[in-house]
C-alpha cells in the first residue's frame, strides 16, 4: 500500500478554463517563437531530428542554437508522458503513487541549502517571576556536513506528516569532491530514511554509480524499475528559456535509464520572466513544456515530473521572494496547467524569507503551505525546515513543520455527511435533548481515539512565556533518539566494496573505517 | 469479588452507564452501570460493596488513567455520569446500610448569566465523587438562592458566572447570606471564566475552583478536616 497523503476534493483553482487555455496557447507560441537557446549540442540535434526548426548562432562562444518546438512535439510529449508516476521507497509501504488526474498530495522535504541552523537554548529567569524559568534560543548558523544530512534524513524519517525525503543539506564536508558528492548525499540520505528519497545530480559521471547504488539496496535493476527508490531533479532549462548545457546533458542521460525524473524550472517574476502573471506563467510553463518534450524524445514513456518553482523577486534585494503571496499564487496556477496536462506536478511552498524561526517564518510558510495544498499538487516540495529562501536548514523548523502539516491534513480531510451520519446524530441529539446537563461529551470518546479529530498543537505551552521553540527541540531530541531501519550489512557491504568514493565514516557497519 | 460487581468497575472504567451505550472502544457490550447497579441490588448484593468494589474502585482506575493521561476529561465525566446514575438508584438504600452521601452541594448559575457548561461539568464530577447535588438553574435570582439555602441548608453552595458582569453578583449573594445570619451554615465555592482565587477572597468566598476537578478535591479536603 502506498503512503496515503492528502486528497484534496475540489481543489483551489484561481484560473478560469478559458485562462488556462490562453496561457498554453502563449506557451506554445513561445515555443515557436522565438524558441529556446539551446547550449547543448546533442540537444540541438535530437530536437533537429525530430522536427524542431534549429538554428545555429554564428561565431557564438559558448556555441548555442535556437531551437524553436512546434506544437506537433508537444502534443506528442504531453500524450506519451505516463499520466501517473510512482515513486518508490526503501520501505515500499512509503511509495508515491501519483496521478496527475488526482489532487492527492506528498509532502516532501525542500531543497539543497548551504546553511544548517543549530538551536542553542539559553535559560533565563522570569524577572517578575523567579520561580519560572524561560529557555530562549540562540540560533547558530554553520556550513552543513554529510553527518548532518543524515540527522536529517533520520529526523525526517519519524515526522509523520512527511511523505518522502528530498536531500536538503548540501554536504560541504572537506573531504567531499564533486566526484564523491552524488554517492555520499545519496548514500547518506537512502542509508537513514525509508521514505523515498530525490536528488540533483552533481556530476553526470557519478550517474552510473549512483543507479548501481539504488539498485543493489532495491534489489537488482527490474526490482529498481519496479520500486524506483530514488528520483532526480533536473532544472535543464535556465530561466529565461535557456537549455543549460550540463545538466540538459544529464537530463538526457538520466532519461534514458527510466528513473522517474522532475523537469523543473525556477523562474524569478521580475528580473528572469515578467513580473505580470500571464507573463510567468507562459513562460515558466513553456520552459518545462520544452523539457518535458526533449525528455519524451529520448525516452518515450519515461516518468516525468511537471516541476514548477516561480517566485516574484525581491524589490529590494532582486533575490527570490518565496514569502510573498504572489509567489503562492504563481505555484497554484502551475498546478493547475499541470493538471490541464494531467502531468504530476513538482510544487514548491513553504519557504520562507526570514533567516530564523519565528512569527515571519510561521506567517509566511504557514499561507502557502495551506494556500498550495489546497491547490492539489501531487509532489509537493515543501520545503520542511527551510529558511532564509533555500539557504538554510532548521531541524528545529522542521520539526514546527509537521505539526504545521498535521493541521493542514486534517483541514483538507473530505467531509462525512451521509445518512449514516445523520442517523447517528439524530440519534444522539434525542438522547441528549431530554438529560439534565445537556451534553455530548460521552459521544466524544470513541470518536477522539478514532483519530477524526485533530490533535491539539503539540508544542502549547501553559503559563505566559512562548515554550514552542523548547518544545519543539525537545521533541526533535526524541525523534533523533528513535531508531531508524537502516541498509542492512550485506547490502552496505556490497555498496562500499562496488561504489567507490564513499565516505568510510558513513558505513555504521564500521567496515573500511 | 462478585462477578456483577466486578462487571460494574470494568464499565465505570469504560464510562457505559447503560446497555446501549458504546463506551470507549465498544469492547464492552451487554448490561452498563445503570443496569449493573439494579441488578447488584436485586441480588442482594451488600450496598456497601457496590459502591466500594465496583463504583469507587472504577473511578480510582480512572483517576489513574486520567492522570496517566491515557484518559482524557470526557473519559472522566463519562465515568461520573455513570456513577452518578448508579448513586441514584442507590440512594434509597443507603440509609440501610449505614452508608451517606458525602455532602449535600448546591450549584446555580448567577442572575444575569445564562452559562452553565462549566457548571454542569462540576456538578456531574461532584455526583460521581459521591455529593448529593443539587442543581438550581442558571440566571437565578439571588433572593431565590438565600430561599434555597434557608430552606434546604445545603453543606455547599457553588456558585457560577462566566462573565465580569455577573460575577459581582457573587459578592451580592455572600452578603445577603451574611445577613440573613446563614453564612455560617455553607460553604461558598466559586467558579467560572471571570473569576480567581483574588477574586475569591475579596468577596469573602470559603473557596475558588479553577474546574470540577478542584472542586472535588476541595469538597474531599473539608471531609478530611
Amino acid at each position: 500500500m502506498p503512503r496515503a497523503g492528502i486528497l484534496v476534493q475540489n481543489p483551489y483553482e484561481r484560473l478560469t478554463r478559458e485562462q488556462v487555455k490562453t496561457i498554453h496557447r502563449a506557451s506554445l507560441e513561445i515555443l515557436r517563437d522565438p524558441g529556446l537557446i539551446c547550449f547543448n549540442d546533442r540537444a540541438a540535434d535530437i530536437f533537429a531530428a525530430a522536427g524542431a526548426d534549429v538554428s545555429s548562432v554564428e561565431k557564438s562562444d559558448p556555441p548555442h542554437w535556437i531551437v524553436k518546438i512546434p506544437e506537433r512535439l508537444v502534443d506528442e510529449a504531453i500524450g506519451s508522458a505516463p499520466k501517473t508516476v510512482t515513486l518508490g521507497a526503501r520501505n515500499p509501504d512509503n511509495a508515491l503513487v501519483m496521478n496527475g488526474d488526482e489532487s492527492r498530495v506528498y509532502f516532501i522535504t525542500g531543497s539543497e541549502t548551504n546553511i544548517w541552523l543549530d538551536a542553542d537554548f539559553q535559560s533565563y529567569t522570569k524577572k517578575s517571576d523567579p520561580s519560572v524559568e524561560i529557555h530562549v534560543p540562540e540560533f547558530i548558523p554553520r556550513r552543513g556536513t554529510v553527518a548532518d544530512l543524515c540527522m536529517s534524513a533520520h529526523i525526517s524519517e519519524h515526522l509523520d506528516t512527511l511523505d518522502g525525503f528530498i536531500r536538503n543539506v548540501n554536504i560541504q564536508d572537506k573531504d567531499i569532491t564533486e566526484e564523491n558528492k552524488d554517492v555520499n548525499k545519496l548514500f547518506a540520505s537512502l542509508n537513514n530514511t525509508t521514505k523515498h528519497v530525490q536528488a540533483g545530480l552533481t556530476s553526470l559521471s557519478q550517474l552510473d554509480n549512483v543507479m548501481k547504488m539504488a539498485e543493489i539496496i532495491a534489489g537488482g535493476e527490474e526490482a529498481l524499475r519496479q520500486n524506483p527508490i530514488i528520483s532526480l531533479i533536473c532544472c535543464l532549462v535556465k530561466s529565461p528559456l535557456q537549455f543549460v548545457d550540463d545538466t540538459t546533458e544529464a537530463f538526457m542521460e538520466i532519461c534514458t535509464r527510466g528513473i522517474p525524473v522532475v523537469v523543473s524550472s525556477a523562474p524569478q517574476a521580475g528580473s528572469t520572466a515578467p513580473i505580470k502573471e500571464a507573463g510567468i506563467l507562459a513562460q515558466i510553463n513553456a520552459e518545462v513544456l520544452a523539457g518535458i518534450t526533449l525528455g519524451q524524445i529520448v525516452n518515450r514513456g519515461t516518468p516525468i515530473l511537471y516541476g514548477t518553482v516561480p517566485a516574484k523577486t525581491r524589490i529590494d534585494t532582486l533575490s527570490d521572494s518565496y514569502g510573498a503571496v504572489e509567489t503562492s499564487q504563481y505555484t497554484i496556477d502551475c498546478t493547475q496547467l499541470a493538471r490541464f496536462y494531467g502531468i504530476p506536478n513538482y510544487s514548491t511552498s513553504g519557504v520562507s524569507d526570514a533567516k530564523v524561526p519565528g512569527q515571519q517564518s510561521s506567517i509566511e510558510r504557514l499561507f502557502s503551505n495551506i494556500t498550495v495544498t489546497m491547490s492539489g499538487p501531487q509532489f509537493l516540495h515543501c520545503a520542511y525546515g527551510l529558511l532564509d529562501c533555500n539557504s538554510v536548514f532548521s531541524p528545529l523548523q522542521a520539526v514546527l513543520d509537521d505539526a504545521h502539516f498535521t493541521m493542514i491534513k486534517y483541514f483538507l480531510r473530505s467531509p462525512r455527511i451521509d445518512d449514516g451520519e445523520i442517523n447517528e446524530i439524530l440519534t444522539q441529539i434525542r438522547t441528549v435533548l431530554p438529560t439534565p446537563h445537556k451534553l455530548f461529551i460521552s459521544y466524544i470518546r470513541k470518536v477522539m481515539r478514532s483519530g477524526l479529530l485533530s490533535p491539539l498543537y503539540p508544542f502549547e505551552g501553559d503559563r505566559e512565556h512562548d515554550t514552542v521553540f523548547h518544545m519543539a527541540h525537545e521533541r526533535m531530541k526524541e525523534l533523533l533518539a528513535k531508531p531508524v531501519g537502516h541498509i542492512d550489512r550485506e547490502k552496505t557491504s556490497r555498496i562500499f566494496n562496488e561504489i567507490p568514493g564513499l565516505l568510510p565514516r558513513l558505513n555504521i557497519y564500521g567496515e573500511g573505517r | 469479588m462478585n462477578d456483577i460487581i466486578a462487571q460494574l468497575r470494568e464499565n465505570v472504567i469504560q464510562g457505559r452507564m447503560t446497555r446501549d451505550d458504546e463506551g470507549i472502544d465498544d469492547t464492552l457490550t451487554g448490561p452498563g452501570v445503570v443496569e449493573l447497579t439494579q441488578m447488584a441490588l436485586d441480588n442482594k448484593l451488600p450496598v456497601k460493596d457496590i459502591i466500594a468494589d465496583g463504583l469507587t474502585a472504577g473511578m480510582e482506575i480512572v483517576g489513574e488513567k486520567f492522570n496517566a493521561r491515557e484518559y482524557y476529561v470526557p473519559d472522566m465525566l463519562a465515568s461520573a455520569e455513570a456513577v452518578s446514575e448508579a448513586m441514584d438508584i442507590l440512594k434509597p438504600h443507603l440509609k440501610a446500610a449505614d452508608l451517606a452521601m458525602k455532602g449535600n452541594f448546591a450549584i446555580v448559575t448567577v442572575k444575569g448569566d445564562i452559562h452553565d457548561i462549566g457548571k454542569n461539568i462540576v456538578a456531574i464530577l461532584l455526583k460521581g465523587a459521591g455529593y448529593e447535588v443539587f442543581d438550581l438553574g442558571i440566571d437565578v435570582p439571588t433572593d431565590k438562592i438565600i430561599d434555597y439555602v434557608r430552606e434546604n441548608k445545603p453543606d455547599f453552595l457553588g456558585l457560577s458566572a462566566l462573565l465580569t458582569t455577573t460575577m459581582l453578583v457573587m459578592g451580592e449573594i455572600i452578603e445577603a447570606l451574611k445577613s440573613e445570619g446563614l453564612r455560617e451554615s455553607v460553604k461558598v465555592l466559586i467558579g467560572g471564566a471571570a473569576v480567581s482565587k483574588e477574586f475569591a477572597r475579596e468577596i469573602g468566598a470559603d473557596a475558588y475552583c479553577a474546574d470540577g476537578f478542584e472542586a472535588v478535591r476541595v469538597l474531599d479536603s473539608y471531609q478530611a478536616s
